[in-house]
């Protein structure tokens, strides 16, 4: 938009990019299926982590020990 | 907006479903107090987290495709008619009209509205499955249920051209199968594959109570989810209408307040038989379960749910009893089924929502026998079985089985369940043990001061 001096009642869409909007909907569905992949590997990295550190029989009982409820 | 009064009634429906938008964000705070409450402190953040973020998963993705599958999915497709593209078409993500549009001042209000449901329709399953499951599981079936297999149920039972409107005279007005009894089924699914939470059953297969660590929590959550199911009942209705917008059998002129199908209800009638069933739920709770705070205050939820489906038409003591009824099935059956199958429910989201869903969907056919289920000509009268068979597809075709299949694919990579030793140590652990190095940092850094 480059004026508000118009008929409202003539305007539709007044966002930046019309016209682009299929472009910006796979671009959206892109970073999307982006963010599953990077939680899943941050997850799956973390929880390997925690088992290879901490999975031993005495930390679990110490972890209970300490938050038991 | 060409004359006054329908700009008058566009601005004012706008605002109300903008409002019931803002009171149903109370149902999700009610859910993340609830399911923190009852978790273990051990498992707090994680289970906080899991229920916060299918809010952005969910409402991305009801964007990108749940709101155009509402408007593309009414006839099956292929039951009673094709995929509806050209009515889809202003609903999908590159339509102008989702966008800010100077022309189209509603559409983001209604898709705002339906969007709620979504949430809440992942947030029940959420409660169910915690201090086990993997988050980045939890929300790829979040988005299933939020975004894909809950709105198709809408499009087919909850649009005012459905096909099982239709067909079957499938009545559900405020979404005791739609929502609740998807949403428990869909639990039931996911928890079959997950398995119980590590030493919830002893080794003669009797049950361990894994007691709520903070009641207030608990049922401050519930109060809330109660709050926000204001708005949910509002949004359900269609606030103000004329019988020559609606097109269908109604004579006359005189404007009406109607459901999703839109036939006529009054706000007056809900906003009582909403009471009534809470009541009901709660009062058969407390007893059933003998006074247990948990279940009587799930009991007042299990009411209203039971109810939800004829609670446009029902009486207020229909509406009381129907919400007694469903809840002392769904305390009953929650305890059959845990002791029988060993299923762990945390929070008894399946028995609440599902059951209770499944029951009142059930009742409710028998209840309105003989009603009209629109208000177009040549659709079939609400009945017992075209509600009990809207019940199974709700409950098991579009709850169980979608979510079944999804958690196996999931636990067939690794990627449903916490290794065991994590869940041991509890789902925070590495939270709570960086912060209790800082903490010992801090007083070491003190002393040395000292």
């Amino acid at each position: 938009m480059t004026t508000w001096a118009v008929d409202l009642a003539n305007v539709g869409a007044v966002y930046p990019w019309v016209g682009l909007e299929l472009i910006m909907v796979l671009v959206g569905v892109a970073l999307w299926i982006l963010w599953h992949i990077v939680q899943i590997r941050q997850e799956n990295a973390e929880l390997d982590e925690d088992t290879r550190l901490y999975g031993n029989k005495e930390a679990i009982r110490k972890a209970l020990d300490d938050h038991p409820v | 907006m060409g004359d006054q009064l329908s700009a008058l009634t566009t601005v004012f429906t706008e605002f109300y479903y903008w409002v019931t938008v803002v009171i149903m964000f109370l149902i999700h705070v009610g859910f993340c107090m609830y399911e923190v409450g009852a978790s273990r402190r051990r498992n707090h953040l994680h289970t906080l987290m899991k229920n916060t973020m299918l809010i952005p998963l969910v409402t991305i993705t009801f964007f990108f495709f749940g709101w155009w599958i509402y408007w593309a999915f009414p006839n099956g497709p292929l039951i009673t008619g094709p995929l509806l593209t050209e009515a889809a078409a202003p609903n999908a993500p590159i339509s102008e009209t989702m966008g800010t549009n100077l022309s189209d001042r509603i559409t983001g209000v209604f898709w705002a509205a339906f969007l709620l449901f979504s949430w809440t329709a992942a947030s029940i399953v959420s409660g169910s499955v915690i201090e086990r499951i993997r988050s980045g599981a939890f929300w790829i079936i979040a988005v299933m249920i939020g975004s894909v297999t809950w709105i198709i149920d809408a499009a087919w039972g909850w649009h005012p051209n459905g096909w099982m409107v239709q067909l079957l005279g499938y009545h559900d007005a405020y979404a005791s199968g739609v929502i609740h009894a998807i949403a428990g089924g869909t639990a039931l699914g996911v928890l079959v594959v997950l398995g119980p939470r590590l030493g919830r059953f002893r080794a003669d297969g009797t049950a361990r109570e894994f007691v709520p660590h903070n009641p207030w929590l608990v049922t401050i959550g519930l109060f809330l989810i109660y709050t926000g199911f204001w708005g949910f009942y509002a949004a359900c209705n269609v606030p103000i209408i004329s019988p020559e917008t609606i097109g269908g059998q109604i004579t006359g002129t005189t404007w009406t307040a109607t459901t999703i199908y839109l036939t006529p209800t009054t706000l007056g009638a809900i906003t009582v038989n909403f009471l009534m069933s809470l009541s009901g739920g709660l009062m058969v709770g407390y007893l059933v379960s003998k006074g247990n705070p948990f279940w009587t205050y799930s009991g007042g939820l299990a009411g209203i749910i039971t109810a939800s489906a004829g609670n446009d038409l029902y009486h207020p003591v229909q509406a009381m009893v129907i919400g007694g009824v469903g809840t002392f099935i769904a305390y009953k059956m929650h305890y059959w089924v845990e002791n029988r199958f060993k299923v762990d429910d945390a929070v008894g989201a399946v028995a609440v929502h599902g059951y209770a869903g499944f029951a009142g969907l059930v009742i409710a056919g028998f209840m309105l026998w003989g009603y009209p289920s629109s208000p177009f000509e040549g659709y079939a009268a609400v009945n017992p079985l075209g509600n009990t068979i809207g019940a199974i597809i709700m409950f098991f075709v579009l709850g169980f089985i979608p979510a079944w299949i999804v958690s196996k694919i999931l636990d067939g990579f690794g990627l449903l369940r916490v290794p065991r030793q994590v869940e041991l140590m509890g789902l925070d652990f590495r939270t709570l043990h960086e912060e209790e190095q800082a903490r010992q940092d801090v007083r070491e850094a003190e002393k040395a001061l000292a």
